[in-house]
């Protein structure tokens, strides 16, 4: 839905479930809120961590879209210089 | 904090004129949902705006669906808070997101719908993939 805005006066993914890529080894996924020069800001956010071991970001993934997302935190700000992409959670499972 | 009931009667009105039950007790839904057979929806309504413009509207097109639930109940997250976290313990082992829709076979649960698989759809889309999933799980074989 190109141009849809979901919540008016917000940006345009505002309340929607992303996934959050970094530039380092942590993919986030989380409601997201705002985005300014600080960085992302996003709610009730899981993390998947490519070094900690462990299942893949992609079955990672696949569990957030079957399962939910199991929360570890309730807001986090991803500094600006730190995300690599932002996609929606229901594209980036395909 | 709960909304006032005369804000949120007509969320709930939307519901039971699609035919669904309102459960608002833990009693109710374990009455309903214990030892549950035949085939089931349970709708987690919310009062944001995806379940007012993506979820319910999607329920509304997905029932007129020639395959559908048995019975269709719905709880209110945020309203009858008990109901609703006793309605969650039946399908525990999803995240508790709100609106959400539960399919249910004979107590377990064969599909669900997370409140990320509603928004910014369109209801269209989102009852597309309930009666897909209607087809899958409740499709009587002959």
């Amino acid at each position: 839905m190109t141009g849809h805005v979901f919540h008016p006066g917000h940006q345009e993914l505002h309340g929607v479930t992303i996934v959050l890529e970094t530039l380092g080894s942590r993919t986030y996924v989380g409601r997201f809120h705002s985005q300014d020069e600080r960085g992302v800001e996003l709610h009730d956010v899981g993390v998947h961590d490519a070094l900690a071991g462990g299942t893949s970001k992609e079955e990672f993934l696949r569990q957030c879209n079957r399962f939910g997302i199991r929360p570890e935190h309730r807001d986090l700000l991803v500094p600006s210089n730190d995300v690599a992409s932002i996609r929606r959670l229901v594209d980036a499972i395909g | 904090m709960p909304y006032p009931p005369a804000l949120v009667a007509p969320m709930r009105e939307e519901m039971t004129r699609m035919g669904a039950r309102e459960l608002t007790s833990s009693a109710e839904v374990d009455a309903t949902l214990g030892d549950q057979k035949g085939t089931m929806l349970v709708f987690v309504n919310s009062v944001c705006g995806c379940a007012a413009g993506n979820a319910r509207p999607a329920l509304h097109f997905a029932l007129q669906h020639g395959v559908r639930p048995q019975q269709v109940v719905t709880v209110f997250a945020g309203q009858d808070v008990e109901a609703t976290a006793r309605a969650r313990q039946y399908f525990a082992e999803y995240q508790p997101s709100s609106p959400s829709i539960a399919l249910l076979r004979d107590g377990e649960v064969v599909h669900f719908v997370h409140r990320h698989q509603i928004e910014g759809r369109a209801p269209q889309d989102v009852a597309a993939d309930l009666k897909a999933a209607f087809d899958r799980h409740f499709a009587v074989a002959v």
